[in-house]
């Protein structure tokens, strides 16, 4: 049981895939203009991102590695369509909310880069709670940079008002600049603290998100050119 | 006309895609050192963004929509443009060498680019037609490629500045410095 543990420790804390990996950040900054969406958007990353590694981790002796990408990219693509489908039919404001972000879960690195990295390799049970490790670890990333933003950009929580009447929302935080802002601090915090984290490897050279997801590493050949 | 013209601007400059749709990121905040790299990239991105979005607008228009499979847009396009991007390079090969050494080994990096998806995703929920597509893909790869361009003009001089408090060196000070960025390109809403 323990190791099944282990696996969800790792995805909140050990490797949490925002603070840490730094994987996936179109839609970390994209949605998290209100803690409700960065939970909304968490939780269907959640649900494709375990059912992908259970599929891949049963089919793993089946599929060819010459063709393992390609496999895995339809794999999850029908999975999010039937996530998208899903959130369309029962929960039509998030639909609205997220939009053209549900479809791209696709290209979510977190995903084919938990398939990669570890669903290939592992048993499904361990697999799928490697999935519900990183998605929660993920969830909870962005509800809170969600909550930070839609607290100080509208001085609402979850779209209760908890900021005191004098407080003057800080708009531009819940808008598109305030995304990058945000994560700056964050980043810059972590640094300051001393956490390793990816972000600074990535800027230094290796590209967060194709390192981990396939072959292709964008700063190996910014340094050949 | 000036719909076409708009539909250019709006891509490119007002709905910036990552300044505001934040699509294509990780290459954004990844190869944006240099000016040069950055420029080629861009190049790469404007040659297959404007491809897909024509390839996709047909098999939407005449496939997709008249068999009553829109459900598996989002399917049928991941793979469309990761096979998109392996023709478009063995073409190059072939045809255009000296234009696939300069773009070359920026072509498989950009099947992972959620911008060229997002860009795809965007022409079906506006209900665009062909030329408004391979127009608003044009136009959002432009806007990609200014705001690459200028984010490693940027890093060119603020890299190693030794008047950056620790902490924010490396990724924190190209994230402010792409929030200002942002924060101009607001300024272009006033366009529509």
């Amino acid at each position: 049981m323990n190791k099944y543990l282990e696996r969800i420790r790792n995805g909140v804390a050990t490797e949490n895939p925002i603070f840490i990996l730094m994987l996936g950040m179109c839609p970390t900054l994209a949605v998290t203009t209100s803690a409700i969406n960065g939970l909304g958007m968490g939780v269907s990353t959640m649900a494709v991102l375990i059912l992908s590694n259970l599929v891949i981790s049963l089919l793993r002796k089946l599929i060819p590695g010459q063709v393992r990408l390609p496999a895995y990219i339809v794999i999850v693509a029908s999975l999010v369509t039937v996530v998208q489908l899903l959130i369309q039919a029962y929960v039509p404001f998030l639909y609205s909310a997220l939009g053209i972000y549900i479809p791209l879960i696709v290209v979510n690195c977190i995903i084919l880069g938990r398939a990669e990295a570890y669903a290939a390799k592992n048993p499904p049970a361990l697999s799928a709670f490697d999935g519900i490790g990183m998605g929660l670890g993920f969830t909870l990333a962005l509800t809170l940079i969600g909550l930070v933003r839609e607290l100080l950009g509208a001085g609402t929580a979850f779209g209760f008002q908890v900021m005191p009447s004098f407080y003057k929302p800080i708009s531009i935080i819940i808008q598109a600049p305030g995304a990058f802002l945000v994560l700056a601090f964050i980043v810059a915090v972590m640094n300051g603290a001393k956490i390793a984290t990816k972000a600074n490897d990535k800027v230094k050279g290796c590209d967060g998100c194709c390192a981990k997801c396939s072959q292709t590493c964008a700063d190996r050949k910014e340094d050949v050119a | 006309m000036t719909s076409l013209v708009m539909i250019v601007v709006t891509a490119a400059l007002i709905n910036n895609v990552v300044l505001s749709q934040f699509l294509g990121l990780c290459s954004f905040l990844g190869v944006s050192r240099q000016i040069k790299t950055s420029a080629s990239l861009g190049a790469a991105v404007i040659f297959v963004i404007t491809i897909a979005a024509g390839v996709a607008n047909l098999l939407y228009d005449f496939v997709l929509d008249p068999l009553g499979l829109s459900y598996l847009q989002t399917i049928v396009f991941i793979l469309v443009i990761a096979a998109l991007v392996q023709v478009v390079e063995m073409f190059l090969k072939k045809t255009m060498p000296a234009l696939h050494a300069a773009l070359g080994i920026y072509l498989p990096l950009i099947t992972t680019n959620c911008a060229v998806l997002g860009v795809v995703l965007t022409n079906v929920t506006a209900e665009y037609n062909f030329i408004q597509s391979v127009l608003a893909g044009f136009g959002t790869a432009v806007g990609y490629t200014i705001a690459i361009v200028i984010l490693a003009g940027i890093r060119e001089r603020v890299e190693d500045n030794e008047n950056i408090p620790a902490p924010f060196r490396g990724a924190p000070i190209v994230l402010l410095s792409a929030a200002l960025m942002a924060i101009a390109f607001m300024g272009f809403s006033g366009l529509a």
